[in-house]
């Protein structure tokens, strides 16, 4: 977690978005106030259609919010321009899907460069940085495949490179392990506290409780509003849950 | 069963055969198999531990005369029971009929109990993957830790389901 005093890599005020339902509105966020410190990793729980797959779009600039204000890295950017938007996102905010989103006539290793060319770095830059990245994640060796010839966990891996390939302030995950089995939902979490240990600040929605655990702060969010907010580090107070796993059933003096 | 018994007094005093009502009512078919004995010889040692108090009523003749009710001490110790979160230990079932009870006597709010609990587990399973992360991906130590992960997983799953039903239940 940042000093005490450091302004915070996002933070929104009183974020809503309504859509129209049958001629109904209906508020998918609803006044939510929300900030990630940077180097911190927030999860955002909720059941499904509470609102939270919205919030991150609207963070994101993916979809524009009706009221409220988002602040990145200092910066007002809930009124830019769609232009001005999309190069502030390219810059500063890494995604990852739950669908991985990548390009299929794509290679792995041009997906990776893809944003990097984007915002106007050289070919030689962005490949030596790709292809940095894909080793970093293990999945280099996979780098001249196309994303059909890939393994979920291995495609997630690509996305993710995708993802950090410009250096992003901030990584919002939606889903990340939605379409993965349990080992490579576990490389998954394996990366993410990578990412975490190197200072990399992440806001994860997920209704996946191993990705929600790993974060610095949950919150819970139900019918759009943000309606509870834990820190999920340090020792629990009720004791270890691993003494429990050494516990026998015909131990001496139990009870 | 002594904590539970406890708090489902919490509402109002009851005969004994009114308490096993409230718990086999509370469980639902695995109530079905309680031993009513069991539920009096519980009474019972609540009694001597100075946690209920009981008061004969009626005639002498009527086999069910004792009317229970819990003493200061034992009000505290519902309270206490209630913000247990100390899973396993507080068993599904436990947790289960410390919703019921609270909310039949007012004494918290159901979801407020399970967002407590639900955060509790999600702090195990955080702890349980720091150590399964630690671990060579393949050691026999990582396969029981991971079935502590997949435990944890379905009781938040299990929590989330409450969350979600009590939310119904209080705006009817």
């Amino acid at each position: 977690m940042s000093a005490a005093g450091a302004r915070p890599i996002v933070e929104a005020r009183g974020l809503t978005r309504t859509y129209s339902a049958n001629g109904v509105p209906l508020r998918a966020v609803d006044g939510v106030d929300l900030a990630v410190e940077a180097g911190e990793t927030v999860s955002v729980m909720g059941p499904s259609g509470c609102g939270k797959s919205t919030l991150l779009h609207l963070l994101g600039g993916l979809e524009r919010p009706d009221a409220g204000e988002i602040v990145l890295d200092g910066r007002r950017v809930d009124r830019l321009s769609e232009t001005a938007w999309s190069v502030v996102r390219r810059r500063t905010i890494g995604f990852v899907f739950q669908s991985f989103n990548l390009v299929d006539e794509l290679t792995a290793l041009e997906n990776v460069e893809l944003p990097a060319l984007l915002v106007g770095a050289s070919g030689r830059r962005a490949r030596r940085r790709a292809v940095e990245l894909l080793e970093q994640l293990d999945v280099a060796d996979r780098r001249h495949h196309l994303p059909d010839r890939l393994s979920g966990g291995e495609r997630q891996r690509v996305a993710l490179a995708r993802a950090l390939i410009n250096d992003p302030l901030l990584i919002l995950a939606d889903e990340p392990t939605g379409n993965l089995d349990s080992r490579a939902t576990g490389e998954i979490l394996r990366l993410f506290a990578d990412l975490r240990s190197s200072g990399q600040s992440l806001l994860v929605v997920t209704h996946d409780a191993r990705v929600a655990s790993t974060a610095d702060r949950l919150l819970s969010m139900r019918d759009g509003a943000v309606v509870g907010h834990t820190h999920l580090g340090g020792v629990s107070p009720v004791g270890s849950v691993l003494a429990g796993l050494a516990d026998f059933g015909d131990a001496e003096g139990a009870r | 069963m002594r904590d539970p018994i406890l708090a489902l007094l919490a509402k109002e005093p009851a005969h004994g055969y009114e308490v096993r009502q409230r718990l086999v009512q509370a469980l639902g078919p695995p109530g079905e198999g309680l031993n009513p004995g069991q539920v009096y010889v519980t009474l019972g040692r609540l009694e001597k531990a100075g946690l209920v108090a009981v008061e004969q009523v009626g005639q002498s003749s009527h086999p069910d005369r004792k009317v229970y009710d819990l003493t200061a001490a034992g009000r505290e110790r519902v309270a206490e029971w209630l913000g247990d979160l100390s899973w396993p230990k507080v068993t599904p079932t436990d947790f289960h009929l410390k919703l019921v009870a609270a909310t039949a006597a007012g004494l918290a709010d159901p979801v407020a109990l399970i967002d407590a609990q639900r955060h509790e587990l999600l702090r195990q399973l955080r702890e349980v993957q720091e150590v399964t992360l630690a671990q060579p991906p393949d050691s026999h130590g990582g396969l029981l830790l991971e079935g502590a992960a997949l435990r944890l997983q379905a009781d938040i799953r299990w929590l989330e389901v409450c969350e979600q039903r009590w939310l119904e239940w209080s705006t009817r």
